[in-house]
């Protein structure tokens, strides 16, 4: 057993820190959660460059081929440095949907552009409040044209490409659609985090191209596992950037003569934070192993990473802010950084209730199968 | 990253499952699966006979303490083996749990601090089981304030280089089942506390010894008080030099570290189990619990194997692994609780025949208080995550420098 990196993916974790702390620094940060522009353009091909956004993609896809444990360690680096880019869209969700339901041409066509940084992708899935479910689905295709209204989309409004779920002949399916094509409107939304855009798209006889047949649903929950644990390393890594500042914090601020942090209402507060990131790490860990080795453990390994990541970062980014008392407040500190994205991580693939319930779900029927034997 | 066993290790599973398979003592299996949360409750045996006949049974095939080196009982074992080994023994590990102390901390900080005849002469017998020992560490006036210790120890004026020992230790595990004892003395009370102490082991049938068991909350009796008249303690039984039972002591909760990847108990299963039989796993309200506290067992699981992967790497584990006994502890508090609450009214009811789950939450819920207190409190293990893993400033500690004798104390100002 060996249940840690390989010293070269630790290699690769400090190659990629040192280039998104100068990459991504948080004036980076600030400047899209500022503006209009959609992402930092500099940082994605950076990205590319480093051959982070094709690491899983096969090299005959054009991808660096490194493997899955190599994009985790990325994952939890870019959601340390709260990157905003496109990442999570193109390349935890788009590719996957590819090399999971598309066809050879497909992937010719769309991956090596991916891993060159030459497309961003995205998933068109949400249209109501709630947990989509297939019945909440409306976006229809009929003749190979799509309509209807998909909101939130991640990067919906600069994204070259889109997976779109939608009701078609047989049931749900998923299609390719060109976001610059014609029958394509996208209006940037208001969002908890705005460093990471999001955009309602309008759809009106868009023409598509069927992603895969079969039965869609199977394909979503397949690739939200996966698209899950990635998510789960970027929480890690967020979880562990705010433990890190509430930390640095408490040694500088001085009040009632001392250093805050030599309270024990301080040092609690932090030790718990330190749990909770611990066990997300742990369980992410696991996560890693079942994605890169194809387990059949994975969708509880997923569903556990994400639930307790979650948490994680939920909990390290609020009590950030609380040890940071009123400046943690302020538009100046960077504290509101991670506690925007922690809640914008926290509802991306589907809230925590989700999970929660989907977790429960697998436990059973795994205690089942066990009785059964 | 891979959970698969080396060749080697696949082996060592191997010979560890074969000789469990033929050596068990199988008619005894249901029995403990049914034990748990703070006893063994053996009816067909005596438990005290039938957890030593396991353990000399196991020690006699090399089985015993497999990370001791053989010449003291042990088998010279790799922390991985040791933990393969904890696997493949599953449900009969229950029966060793009258070792645990002994053989978890007592005989690590015997080997670490012991002549080379107090080695060979205390540590087989330990290993096999034939004798127990306990820890004597807390007092009614130091429990989380380990150093603030009274019981005295002062060398006799008859020259013979004895030690007479006065004082009282409390909440020590086992006392009154134990042959021997791990005793944290003052020796100087007029240098601050730290500096004052020394540690030694003890003959538990020396006159002057006498063992109460306490009647707990729970109404069983594992924890006592140990009272000390004028004890006499041969020097050959002090391990380390005198003035030095801190660091000594340290050596002790350092082991307490190395148990790792055994897991405490979290009782998560047995809600989970629970709450499928009863249907109220269909309850999203439930679920959404179950997950909550599933993730932190699976956390704390995992967590246990990142630990162990690097002491197999030769890292030595550190206070990062105070995590474990803080989450499990609460855990299984807030499980008992919940459990009860799925049980609506019949949740007061507590006999086996009458209760839900043969009372087993209950059982939980009134045992859990202890698990957030001994070892080391809830709170201690915060400042140790706090100041020895984020390094934050230690605590004001008005009393660091100050001779023992003149700390304030409730009795003293």
């Amino acid at each position: 057993m060996n249940f840690d990196f390989s010293d070269e993916q630790k290699q690769l974790r400090d190659s990629a820190r040192r280039f998104l702390e100068k990459q991504s620094s948080v004036a980076v940060v600030r400047r899209v959660l500022e503006g209009d522009e959609g992402y930092d353009r500099e940082l994605w091909q950076g990205l590319a460059e480093m051959g982070f956004t094709g690491a899983a993609i096969p090299e005959e896809f054009g991808g660096a081929g490194l493997g899955y444990l190599e994009l985790c360690v990325i994952a939890e680096e870019l959601g340390r440095a709260v990157a905003p880019v496109p990442f999570s869209s193109t390349v935890y969700l788009a590719a996957e949907f590819l090399l999971a339901a598309g066809n050879d041409a497909q992937k010719k066509n769309y991956l090596p552009k991916i891993a060159a940084g030459e497309v961003i992708g995205t998933f068109a899935y949400a249209e109501t409040a709630g947990e989509v479910t297939a019945e909440r689905i409306k976006a229809t295709v009929s003749g190979g044209k799509l309509s209807g209204t998909k909101i939130p989309v991640a990067d919906g409004a600069i994204a070259d490409f889109a997976v779109v779920a939608a009701q078609g002949g047989s049931g749900l399916g998923l299609y390719l659609v060109d976001l610059t094509g014609p029958g394509v409107t996208r209006t940037v939304v208001d969002t908890i985090d705005p460093s990471r855009k999001h955009a309602r798209i309008v759809f009106d006889g868009a023409p598509v191209e069927q992603l895969g047949a079969g039965n869609a649903e199977a394909v979503i929950e397949a690739v939200y596992d996966r698209a899950a644990v990635l998510t789960a390393f970027e929480q890690v890594g967020g979880s562990d950037r705010a433990l890190e500042m509430a930390r640095d914090y408490a040694l500088e601020r001085i009040a009632f003569g001392r250093q805050i942090g030599s309270f024990q209402a301080i040092k609690h507060i932090l030790a718990d934070m330190y749990v909770s990131a611990t066990l997300a790490r742990s369980n992410c860990y696991w996560g890693a192993y079942a994605l890169s080795t194809g387990s059949a453990e994975l969708p509880e390994a997923a569903a556990s990473c994400r639930v307790s990541a979650t948490r994680a970062f939920q909990h390290c980014s609020t009590n950030n802010i609380q040890v940071h008392g009123g400046m943690g407040f302020t538009w100046q500190f960077d504290c509101h950084l991670y506690y925007k994205r922690s809640n914008l991580l926290a509802l991306n693939l589907g809230s925590l209730s989700v999970w929660e319930n989907r977790l429960i779900a697998r436990m059973r029927a795994r205690n089942s199968a066990r009785d059964a034997a | 990253m891979n959970f698969d066993d080396t060749p080697e290790e696949a082996a060592f599973r191997q010979e560890a499952r074969a000789w469990i398979a033929a050596n068990a003592p199988k008619h005894l299996k249901e029995e403990l699966e049914l034990s748990g949360f703070g006893g063994l409750y053996l009816k067909s045996e005596d438990p005290m006979q039938a957890g030593k006949a396991w353990q000399k049974k196991k020690a006699e095939a090399g089985w015993a303490c497999l990370h001791w080196p053989k010449e003291y009982g042990g088998r010279g074992a790799t922390p991985i083996e040791r933990v393969i080994w904890g696997q493949e023994e599953g449900v009969y590990a229950k029966l060793s749990g009258l070792f645990t102390i002994g053989h978890g901390m007592c005989g690590p900080t015997v080997m670490a601090w012991g002549s080379e005849e107090a080695k060979r002469e205390r540590l087989p017998t330990l290993a096999s089981g034939e004798e127990i020992w306990c820890q004597l560490f807390s007092e009614p006036a130091a429990g989380s304030d380990l150093a603030g210790l009274r019981t005295r120890a002062e060398q006799a004026t008859d020259g013979s280089g004895d030690w007479i020992i006065n004082g009282q230790k409390i909440w020590t595990s086992g006392a009154q089942h134990s042959q021997w004892g791990l005793l944290l003395t003052r020796t100087d009370p007029n240098v601050p506390k730290h500096k004052g102490l020394t540690m030694f082991f003890l003959d538990m049938r020396s006159p002057g010894v006498e063992v109460r068991p306490i009647r707990q909350m729970n109404d069983q009796r594992t924890f006592n008080e140990v009272f000390f008249e004028n004890v006499r303690i041969p020097d050959s039984q002090r391990l380390g030099p005198v003035g030095a039972g801190w660091n000594v002591s340290l050596t002790t909760l350092m082991n307490e570290r190395l148990s790792i990847g055994s897991g405490m108990p979290t009782g998560f299963p047995d809600l989970l189990d629970f709450a499928i039989a009863t249907g109220d796993v269909d309850n999203p309200a439930v679920r959404a619990k179950l997950a909550d506290w599933s993730v932190k067992a699976s956390g704390l699981k995992f967590t246990a194997f990142r630990a162990l992967s690097a002491l197999s790497k030769g890292e030595t584990p550190g206070p990062e692994n105070s995590i474990g006994k803080l989450v499990a502890g609460a855990m299984m508090q807030d499980i008992a609780k919940y459990a009860m609450d799925l049980q609506g009214e019949a949740g007061i009811l507590t006999n086996a025949a009458d209760a839900e789950a043969r009372g087993k939450f209950q059982a939980m819920a009134l045992r859990s208080p202890a698990t957030r207190i001994e070892g080391g409190s809830d709170e201690i293990l915060r400042n140790i995550i706090a100041e020895r893993v984020l390094n934050l400033p230690a605590d004001v500690r008005v009393d660091k420098d100050v001779p023992f004798n003149a700390i304030p104390t409730s009795g003293r100002k």
